[in-house]
């Protein structure tokens, strides 16, 4: 092909690539929800079992709580924002960005994982670690940034409860959210974190490692609050409706979570 | 193999080359040509996208278009939707980030050309417009090609601004280079190699063609 034929076939390419533009448009687009990142393998489940009930699609969009907030404030458009605590979609509905005060879904729970071969023992009280801390064993563990993510600060809290946190503090890896948090801990590169034992439980972690979950009365409560925001159109009300119904609880349980009465 | 995501990587890489090409064109020109009073400065500006962090320009970005600036809220009454988390929100950064790419090739391109050349086409009565052309623009055209293709590969690339002001929204925002980190967050490594392989084969095929490009050009000037 001549150099000539070469250009011209690539400006056509250029041309028809942009008239490509305006489909798929917000307009016939599935609703977007926002989710916290802890809740990847239970919503994208759900998502297809609401999918195959409803014939109704939502695409869910996974990220840290407070990243989230902090797009939907600076207008995202989401329909529907599933966090990972109550304090984020708080601040939306005190902000006035959503409809209605929402409902809280679901209640996580923390786990302690270790990758295989890591020399950390998990066990739900943190001896395991205390030890490997006091020996100088712990390279480097991964939490969650405790500023973005719920997960992290619910970390924390527990490390400090444990006495850990100041021995620790200098190990830590933080995630941008609980998700890269888990990234961290499974790629070697860690001993070891504090994670979702939603994350941890799920078929992609069967074969990395270890985990002990920890009793929910060791940290504040992961209560997890899920608002409609302002742009909520018709499918997301129904999403929403379905949340909270059998089949979406009874996913949301086998996926470690527990749910409100 | 995320195709809606490789669809979006390539209409932004697309969309950012036919903005600011023609803009590249005349101010490389300029550059080159031309002596004005804050020319340094100009040329600075120019080379600043490169060596800023893509969280400054996402930090402004934000700032200045978000939906809680009056900017960002005017800009939502007409449009209907933010700036920001869309794809022209994209394409601005991407433009913005891509100025230096484009007006530095672009710049030594026509600065390769002798001004004996111009002149002796200025003698022979040529417009100015003819002059461009006929003479320097088909002379420039390996570094403006050059400049198209590297603006296109590193728009495939950017990554930092695009985390920043787009949201991960597929169909609109969730390029490939998003999407390769998305799908580590959910653990799926396969789906990510994909992409990254893809990735690694565009750039190594844009090296390739711009390497070319510009052994052309040196062969046919020498």
């Amino acid at each position: 092909m001549t150099r000539r034929r070469l250009q011209a076939w690539a400006g056509l390419a250029a041309v028809a690539l942009l008239l490509d533009l305006p489909e798929g448009s917000a307009a016939q687009r599935a609703p977007l929800v926002a989710a916290a990142a802890s809740l990847n393998p239970a919503m994208t489940d759900i998502a297809k079992q609401f999918e195959r009930d409803r014939r109704l699609r939502v695409e869910v969009v996974f990220g840290a709580s407070g990243t989230l907030t902090r797009q939907i404030r600076d207008g995202a458009p989401f329909e529907l924002f599933l966090a990972a605590d109550e304090e984020f979609p708080n601040q939306l509905a005190a902000a006035g960005l959503t409809r209605g005060a929402g409902v809280v879904y679901a209640e996580g729970r923390l786990a302690l994982f270790a990758p295989t071969g890591s020399p950390l023992a998990v066990d739900a009280r943190l001896d395991g670690l205390a030890t490997l801390l006091a020996a100088g064993g712990v390279t480097r563990f991964a939490i969650a940034n405790p500023e973005v993510a719920p997960y992290g600060r619910a970390a924390e809290a527990l490390l400090r409860k444990r006495g850990l946190w100041e021995g620790i503090r200098p190990r830590l890896v933080l995630g941008d959210s609980i998700a890269q948090a888990a990234q961290f801990a499974t790629t070697g590169n860690a001993v070891g974190g504090l994670l979702a034992y939603s994350l941890v439980s799920s078929q992609a972690f069967a074969t990395r490692g270890v985990y002990a979950v920890i009793p929910p009365s060791e940290h504040p409560p992961l209560r997890q609050r899920m608002v409609l925001l302002e742009r909520a159109g018709p499918i997301t009300s129904q999403f929403y409706e379905y949340l909270q119904g059998a089949a979406a609880r009874r996913l949301l349980e086998q996926h470690g979570f527990t749910v409100p009465k | 193999m995320d195709w809606t995501a490789l669809g979006v990587s390539l209409r932004l890489g697309v969309a950012t080359i036919l903005i600011l090409l023609p803009f590249g064109v005349w101010l490389g020109r300029a550059l080159a040509i031309a002596t004005f009073r804050g020319k340094l400065l100009v040329e600075a500006l120019v080379t600043v996208p490169l060596i800023l962090p893509p969280t400054v320009l996402g930090f402004y970005l934000l700032v200045t278009f978000g939906a809680r600036s009056p900017l960002g809220q005017a800009f939502q009454a007409i449009a209907g939707q933010a700036l920001p988390f869309s794809f022209e929100g994209l394409l601005l950064a991407s433009v913005i980030a891509n100025i230096p790419f484009v007006v530095q090739p672009i710049q030594r391109g026509f600065e390769a050309i002798p001004s004996e050349v111009r002149d002796a086409a200025a003698c022979c009565g040529l417009s100015p417009w003819q002059r461009f052309t006929r003479i320097e623009a088909p002379l420039a055209w390996p570094s403006i090609l050059t400049a198209a293709i590297l603006a296109f590969a590193h728009t495939l690339g950017e990554f930092g601004v695009v985390l920043m002001v787009g949201g991960n929204i597929p169909g609109e925002t969730r390029t490939l280079s998003i999407a390769i980190y998305d799908r580590m967050q959910a653990f799926d490594d396969r789906g990510a190699g994909v992409m990254a392989a893809t990735l690694l084969v565009i750039a190594v095929g844009t090296l390739l063609a711009t390497t070319a490009l510009s052994r052309r050009g040196v062969r046919r000037r020498g």
